[in-house]
């Protein structure tokens, strides 16, 4: 009996997502707090193993000592269900994302397309978890959490919507291989093809941060107000999962924002590329990220909704229209 | 429009110059001080418990057994006693106890302290499980000191 390669290959693929999705989430937390701690001028963890290399494993341990309570009154299917809806569609956008020249997981033709589809889950996944833990402050975040993300899957959507116009395709793997050879092919500094592109990488990047419920723009866990919103009632693990799944997220939007502006896994010079560029760009991003939300205070909400409905929405159909122009008359 | 853009532009160069500080200070040494595995030197005019002063000159306590800082203590907190030995002029100090549950370091016992025997301590790590922990034998104190 012999077993057809292909799934062999499935099977290391799979292993190796979820490995890298539970890694990045264990020690994005670490890295959160170190970096957190230099910020500050502190240090960070640095107690539990060598430069605190093992406080997430401690905290794992500790999430998952913890008894699984469902409140009462709260519905019990969805309750359960809604930190797996936020994880597993995080995991899922992985499959498309190409890491290397070879290794991409599943090069869909439509990959870009899967990869949104997936995000807009994640959502679904807060709006129920709070619906179902019947708690105020978790409908209120639910609430905020859903016109939130309506209020920036524009932009980005339609940022995507001009790099799509520019490439031609909605493979990922293609939109990298068309950025080769230096860093001046990058999507980011195509300015033959629309000289506003380096704004709309910043439209898609501060998009990236909403939609991930990421600060300054963290209104659905507004600690000062809503406790902590959406995981308000959730104990032990099923918070683990949730946060597993913000940090999964954050993973999959700079890998997006990566293939999409930075050229994936080329080399900014034209030498060697490979996964290692894939890997320095990504948690450069990442780096950002985190830098981001220790330099700004939480935004209001509605100056939240007012940079998305009055700066970046018209500035990324001005970059739209500009964009379709110039590729009609060029 | 005019207003529009002036306010992105400034509100995006704000938004910058705060990244830049907080890189900034990402790159500065910490200035935190790993407590328990490292300490600063106390200060001269910290106030701990008093402790007997170990004279060099006599090879002990100047104490000379008067009960002046029994007397001063608002709290009762020191007992004093000493005896004479037969044909010695002076008394010599036999116990000295702190009982530092009561002291609310007021430092009256220093002050009326003639021969300057007593002085305040340097010692901040105090905790413990019973009372009688700080209840302190300040000769023994001192016996250790001199070893």
């Amino acid at each position: 009996m012999s077993i057809h390669p292909e799934v062999l290959r499935l099977l290391a693929f799979l292993l190796g997502i979820i490995g890298f999705v539970a890694m990045n989430a264990a020690y994005l937390v670490w890295l959160e707090r170190k970096e957190a701690g230099h910020i500050q001028r502190r240090i960070g963890p640095k107690e539990v193993g060598p430069f605190g290399l093992l406080q997430p494993m401690a905290d794992g341990l500790k999430l998952m000592t913890k008894q699984l309570i469902v409140p009462e009154g709260a519905d019990a299917i969805l309750f359960k269900l809604a930190p797996i809806l936020v994880m597993t569609p995080a995991i899922m956008s992985f499959v498309t994302i190409p890491y290397g020249e070879t290794l991409v997981p599943r090069n869909l033709d439509v990959g870009l397309l899967a990869v949104f589809a997936f995000a807009s889950v994640n959502v679904l996944g807060l709006l129920l978890g709070a619906w179902g833990s019947r708690n105020k402050y978790a409908i209120i975040s639910a609430a905020r959490v859903v016109s939130q993300n309506v209020a920036y899957e524009i932009p980005m959507l339609v940022v995507v919507v001009t790099l799509v116009m520019i490439t031609g395709t909605l493979n990922l793997q293609d939109i990298v291989i068309q950025q080769a050879g230096g860093f001046w092919h990058w999507n980011v500094f195509k300015l033959s093809a629309s000289p506003l592109m380096p704004v709309a990488f910043i439209i898609f990047f501060i998009c990236m941060l909403a939609e991930t419920n990421r600060a300054p723009f963290d209104m659905a866990e507004a600690e000062s107000e809503l406790i902590a919103g959406a995981f308000t009632e959730y104990p032990g693990m099923g918070f683990g999962v949730f946060f597993m799944g913000e940090y999964a997220n954050i993973v999959v939007g700079t890998s997006i924002a990566t293939i999409l502006f930075l050229g994936g896994w080329q080399c900014p010079f034209g030498l060697f590329p490979g996964v290692h560029w894939f890997m320095i760009k990504m948690y450069f991003l990442i780096f950002t990220v985190i830098w981001i939300r220790w330099t700004y205070p939480r935004t209001t909400f509605y100056g939240l909704l007012n940079l998305s409905w009055k700066i970046l929405i018209p500035i990324s159909f001005f970059n739209l229209i500009l964009t379709s122009a110039m590729l009609k008359v060029f | 429009m005019i207003k529009y853009t002036q306010e992105i532009v400034s509100g995006t160069w704000s938004l910058i110059v705060g990244l830049a500080i907080t890189i900034k200070y990402f790159f500065m040494p910490v200035v935190t001080l790993q407590y328990p595995h490292e300490t600063l030197p106390m200060t001269p005019r910290y106030r701990g418990h008093i402790d007997l002063v170990f004279d060099e000159k006599l090879g002990g306590t100047k104490c000379i057994v008067c009960g002046s800082c029994q007397k001063a203590c608002p709290s009762n907190c020191i007992t004093v006693a000493g005896e004479r030995p037969e044909g010695a002029k002076l008394k010599v100090l036999t116990q000295f106890t702190l009982d530092f549950t009561k002291c609310s370091l007021c430092g009256l016992c220093v002050e009326s302290c003639a021969p300057g025997a007593i002085d305040f301590s340097k010692e901040y790590n105090l905790a413990g499980y019973k009372n009688e922990e700080f209840i302190f034998d300040l000769l023994k104190r001192l016996e250790a000191k001199k070893s």
